[in-house]
């Protein structure tokens, strides 16, 4: 038996009691897995194509960030593995399907792709393909809420979230934009999805120090060790972060410790990790858990969550409808948006 | 303004164009209270505030790909690379998010940033030091690249620069920083996108820009003795090409020389014949010469090094071949 590192049950400060905040989380959870299950049936079907990253059981770092930030005015800065942080944000899941799709009326107008998914509207900055090329980006969002409020005298209390995986965290963006947020005191979540693996490579093969919470402490700054799985732990944690970030504190270092259901990639073979262990994280998935807690505090019946699922099912299907029925984009604007006249 | 350095017709320009706007910040090594390794920022910190004249620590990849992240959000940075070939370091973050991510976000954002600062080869500064990234970065998608080469020039492309609404890459050079020119007083913008001619002839056209301009001068004397009348076009824009410019020249003179300090494999020159044979190639009369910096790391020992670099004589020699070859 594998011995997982598992966060003993997080403190939740301000349990989660309202019904109508606890089933968007839900929904929103949901949204993001059957997204990527269908992501799924589509890529083998031909539908769509390139390397593309789902998210499937690292639901609760998403919703319990994101929701608990205000989607559409904060900003959100994501990884390769982009789709459920877009539909998080609020980005339609039919922009984000026909975008996966190629189409023209995708979220990057068809330029981008599984990786590059952005929205200025929701106020995504991307969709980086890059390992941590998003961290300072993400850094720069930061800077200029600042700047907005310092040197323009606006009232500007938005925070970012950037999000990246256990691999980044071993490449000096990290280190350089850790320090630059701790010096000049963004307001800015750096959220760290520790599912344990980069591809084939083991975290513990990967990095001196896997406690990555623990590199919060060289930046003088707040590192929090959370579990990923559970979706009342990310939003307290987010909440703490989001206290700092607007009071003008600076940044946290959130670890969120998950676990993706699938492989690296739908072209990824997944050959090395160990069925133990891939059983030790399935049973704590996170969406059963926050089901459970909603049964159990009786804040819906399983005839509501039901009825959630049914929605979600069929908003899904609409956005693959949407996507196969939308055009491709025209060739004659091939070469548009180059540049900023174009 | 009077007799103006270089240098400070660069300050001038960052100076006019954060006072006319808010969203304009400066940002990089030692550009705050060190006022910038070549002075370029002097003493703005003071007016301006410490946020907006950004000292950053060293660390190049990131502070280039905030600004990246600053300007998707409105406000306008300009980058300052201490030296240009630092930003080596940062070639992901220019190549990748700077020039391809308003095309890979489907027009989502706009990047209106300027990164600035000095290439080219100095004195003995050693390979490092003695870059000329413009070739390098002349591939990417998105950017502007432009490079100046006089007080005038400087400020008016740098204010147009600032104000322009994606990348660009400005190249100033290490050793043109102490050039002097009398400067209008009142205010004036350079366009990035023209060439500049900076002297009609009939005889050649002589394509150059940056410190090679100053080279090509000192050559048209030498050219002038021997009687030749050679027209010299400073292309100020390294991408795009101001092939209209380019263009009406070659209609004149049939001939084209290009001189450049980049090396020759994969440089401007390079890129600016193909252009040439792809347009105006019934209009030659002779192949396009180039003359390029060897293909080597600049030696620090200075006569290696300026054997490396295109000297005047050379200049002078190769209008006199190509000219007299077709008398």
């Amino acid at each position: 038996m594998v011995q997982e590192r598992i966060v003993p049950d997080t403190p939740v400060e301000g349990e989660l009691s309202n019904k109508e905040e606890a089933l968007r989380y839900y929904e929103d959870m949901v949204l993001g897995r059957t997204f990527e299950d269908k992501c799924a049936e589509m890529y083998y079907r031909g539908k769509m194509f390139g390397f593309v990253h789902l998210y499937n059981g690292q639901e609760a770092v998403s919703s319990g960030t994101i929701l608990t930030m205000r989607p559409g005015v904060d900003y959100v800065c994501s990884t390769y593995r982009d789709h459920v942080h877009a539909l998080s944000s609020g980005v339609p899941a039919r922009e984000v399907m026909a975008e996966l799709f190629g189409k023209a009326t995708g979220c990057s107008k068809g330029r981008g792709g599984s990786m590059h998914l952005f929205s200025s509207q929701h106020k995504l900055l991307g969709g980086f393909a890059f390992v941590a090329e998003g961290i300072p980006v993400a850094l720069g969002a930061a800077f200029q809420i600042r700047y907005r409020r310092d040197v323009m005298g606006e009232d500007d209390d938005r925070v970012v979230a950037c999000f990246f995986g256990d691999g980044a965290c071993n490449n000096g963006q990290f280190y350089e934009c850790l320090n630059m947020a701790a010096l000049w005191k963004l307001p800015i979540l750096f959220v760290v999805e520790n599912n344990k693996w980069a591809i084939g490579m083991d975290h513990y093969r990967a990095t001196s120090q896997p406690e990555i919470y623990r590199k919060a402490e060289s930046f003088d700054i707040p590192g929090h060790e959370v579990d990923g799985m559970d979706l009342l732990a990310m939003r307290s944690a987010t909440l703490k972060g989001i206290d700092r970030a607007r009071s003008g504190q600076g940044p946290t270092l959130i670890e969120a410790l998950t676990y993706r259901f699938r492989g690296h990639s739908l072209a990824d073979p997944d050959e090395l990790r160990s069925l133990d262990e891939k059983e030790a994280w399935l049973s704590r998935d996170p969406i059963k858990r926050f089901e459970t807690y909603i049964l159990d505090r009786d804040l819906a019946t399983q005839g509501e969550l039901d009825d959630i699922n049914k929605k979600i099912e069929e908003e899904i299907e609409e956005a693959v409808r949407f996507a196969e029925e939308s055009p491709e984009p025209d060739p004659s604007e091939l070469r548009r948006y180059v540049f900023a006249e174009d | 303004m009077a007799e103006t350095f270089l240098f400070n017709a660069l300050r001038a320009a960052t100076d006019e164009e954060m006072a006319r706007d808010r969203t304009v910040f400066v940002l990089g090594e030692d550009v705050g209270h060190y006022g910038g390794s070549y002075k370029v920022t002097k003493d703005l910190y003071k007016t301006y505030g410490e946020l907006r004249l950004l000292d950053t620590p060293i660390a190049e990849n990131s502070f280039t790909g905030m600004a990246v992240g600053a300007a998707m959000t409105g406000l306008r940075p300009i980058v300052e690379g201490m030296n240009m070939g630092f930003l080596l370091l940062a070639f992901n973050q220019i190549a990748n998010n700077a020039g391809m991510l308003r095309y890979t976000s489907g027009g989502n954002f706009t990047l209106p940033m300027v990164i600035r600062g000095p290439g080219g080869v100095g004195r003995q500064l050693g390979a490092e030091h003695s870059q000329r990234l413009e070739a390098y970065f002349q591939a990417v998608p998105g950017l502007k690249i432009v490079a100046c080469s006089t007080p005038y020039n400087a400020k008016g492309l740098l204010k147009s620069a600032i104000r322009d609404n994606n990348p660009v890459l400005f190249f100033e050079h290490v050793l043109l920083y102490n050039l002097k020119e009398n400067l209008p007083d009142e205010e004036y913008l350079v366009p990035l996108d023209k060439a500049e001619v900076v002297r009609s002839g009939k005889d050649v056209t002589i394509l150059t820009y940056s410190r090679m301009r100053h080279h090509v001068l000192q050559a048209v004397k030498g050219m002038e003795k021997e009687g030749i009348d050679p027209e010299v076009i400073d292309l100020i824009s390294l991408k795009p090409i101001d092939l209209e410019t380019v263009g009406e020249s070659i209609r004149k003179t049939h001939r084209v020389i290009i001189v450049e300090e980049c090396m020759k494999t994969g440089g401007i020159a390079a890129e600016l014949i193909a252009l040439i044979n792809d347009n105006f190639f019934d209009e030659l009369d002779a192949p396009v010469l180039r003359l390029s910096s060897q293909d080597i790391p600049t030696p620090y020992n200075g006569k290696l090094e300026n054997l490396t670099i295109v000297q005047p004589e050379q200049i002078v020699e190769a209008a006199q071949k190509m000219v007299q070859a077709l008398v």
